[in-house]
């Protein structure tokens, strides 16, 4: 798919990018920041103090009304009824077949009034899926990426910088929680969510609220991080990228994703293709793996067993807080448990690997004093 | 800046001679930047031979992968232990502590067919210019 940078969108923090000297890359039709200096330098940065992403790609899709909750209810995993006002929840869209449309978070402020924040890559099919099944609910749909933006700012001292901008209690917000808040004078959502593994903050912001907000985190000498570091965050925390490690084609069960579906509700898009999934042995089963030499597994490698090619990698990645290569691919099962002696054909040359439980890592719940 | 006393190709690897019949390689500073954050390198071993822009081992970094291609041929005498243990010494240091092969030039001539740091800067600025 070609696409001439003509095409690609830009977000309110484009022209705060490239005076940092940010270096751009096409990203899901967006033109995104990689790196302002190094991946390492910023994946260091969000693990040991704080950093800065500017995430505005991602699609924001208001949906209110008294039909929200029932319209959310059809068309997602999850038990929207269970989530009181101020809470957010990872979530998929599965087709009718069980197959994954996307994986977005949703974030409710009021009882009817909620915003689903989806994969850039996705936003359009989301609104297009959203749209059909509204038909029978008529909530009240509203694409709101291009008026809003969003900054992440993530890692164990966000909190301790942001709380001195806010007038929230930022402190006592339990993680997968959102508020309506005042940051540096900004009216905006601030929910403790993210996709490094750390702790952090989303922030949503209406325009020109994102570019504002960036400067003054700037000032407080925050670094940002560009989407490379976020992607080997990502991978360390063992979350999956949409588009990447799961598409349409995969149910949530080989995705390792079956906690997020919730299929004692009574009725949603795709339930009885996902029971059925459920009690039948998969295929494949989406498996971490740890390589045991040099080298790094990048997408699209083959990885064998017993020199024999049962499946492919869909994301890896140098680790730089483990100093390991690491990543994602789906096996067969007999050859998915943890332990598990695995190769991976780094362009001809066969790399041992291991599998391993998710995640890769995991923070300490309590910062050192 | 690109050293003088360098000689560079056009796949953006240097050599610098040394008295003695011996030289230094390494990648260029726009290489390490294109590349970003170096995080393993796969080199020859001592006593191993190079041939003139061939193939002789890959450079990867956290978001790619290169092949690495000899800008003059002879016979590997010492491998950069530093970079095996650094890697991020290519990034800091490409023209000092980030070089990776020490060889015995087989035939000095060979370096006319590379570019002078004149000459490499201005292929350099043209492929910054898209």
């Amino acid at each position: 798919m070609a696409q001439t940078d003509g095409d690609l969108r830009r977000t309110p923090l484009y022209e705060a990018h490239k005076a940092l000297g940010a270096r751009m890359m096409p990203f899901a039709g967006w033109e995104m920041p990689v790196q302002y200096t190094s991946i390492i330098a910023e994946h260091r940065a969000v693990r040991s103090r704080a950093g800065l992403f500017d995430v505005s790609h991602l699609g924001r899709i208001r949906i209110e009304g008294p039909q929200a909750e029932p319209l959310l209810q059809r068309v997602l995993t999850v038990d929207v009824s269970r989530m009181a006002p101020g809470k957010a929840r990872y979530s998929m869209l599965c087709r009718e077949d069980g197959g994954i449309l996307d994986d977005p978070v949703l974030y409710r402020l009021e009882a009817d009034r909620f915003i689903l924040v989806c994969n850039a890559i996705s936003t359009r099919k989301v609104l297009d899926w959203l749209g059909t099944w509204n038909k029978s609910y008529g909530a009240t749909l509203t694409d709101v990426t291009q008026e809003t933006g969003a900054l992440a700012f993530q890692g164990p001292r966000a909190a301790g910088h942001l709380a001195v901008l806010c007038t929230s209690t930022l402190n006592e917000m339990p993680p997968f929680t959102c508020v309506p808040a005042r940051v540096a004078g900004l009216q905006g959502l601030v929910a403790r969510t993210g996709y490094t593994g750390e702790d952090g903050f989303e922030i949503y912001l209406h325009v020109p609220g994102p570019l504002a907000l960036w400067q003054v985190l700037m000032q407080h000498g925050m670094v940002p991080c560009g989407l490379g570091a976020r992607d080997t965050l990502r991978l360390e925390a063992g979350f999956l990228l949409y588009g990447q490690d799961m598409d349409e084609t995969v149910n949530p069960f080989e995705a390792g994703l079956e906690r997020f579906v919730h299929l004692e509700k009574r009725e949603f898009v795709g339930r009885e293709a996902l029971l059925v999934a459920r009690d039948r042995p998969p295929e494949r089963r989406m498996v971490g793996l740890v390589l045991v030499g040099p080298g790094v597994a990048r997408s699209g490698y083959p990885i064998l067993h017993q020199g024999w090619p049962v499946g492919r990698v869909t994301s890896g990645t140098y680790a730089p807080t483990l100093d390991v290569s690491i990543a994602l691919g789906y096996v067969p099962p007999a050859v998915s448990s943890p332990g598990t002696r695995l190769e991976i054909d780094i362009r001809g040359r066969t790399a041992e690997a291991e599998v391993v439980s998710r995640p890769f890592y995991r923070r300490e719940k309590f910062l050192p004093p | 800046m690109n050293p003088p006393d360098c000689r560079y190709s056009r796949e953006h690897e240097w050599v610098r001679l040394e008295p003695g019949g011996t030289a230094q390689v390494g990648i260029t500073d726009f290489a390490q930047q294109e590349l970003g954050d170096v995080v393993f390198l796969t080199l020859p071993q001592a006593g191993e031979t190079l041939a003139q822009f061939h193939k002789f081992g890959e450079i990867e970094s956290v978001k790619a992968v290169s092949d690495l291609y000899a800008p003059i041929s002879g016979e590997v005498v010492e491998v950069n232990s530093g970079v095996a243990e650094h890697p991020e010494l290519v990034n800091q240091e490409p023209y000092v502590r980030g070089w990776l092969l020490r060889i015995r030039v087989t035939d000095k001539n060979e370096l006319d067919n590379l570019l002078s740091a004149n000459d490499y800067e201005a292929l350099v600025a043209l492929k910054g210019q898209h």
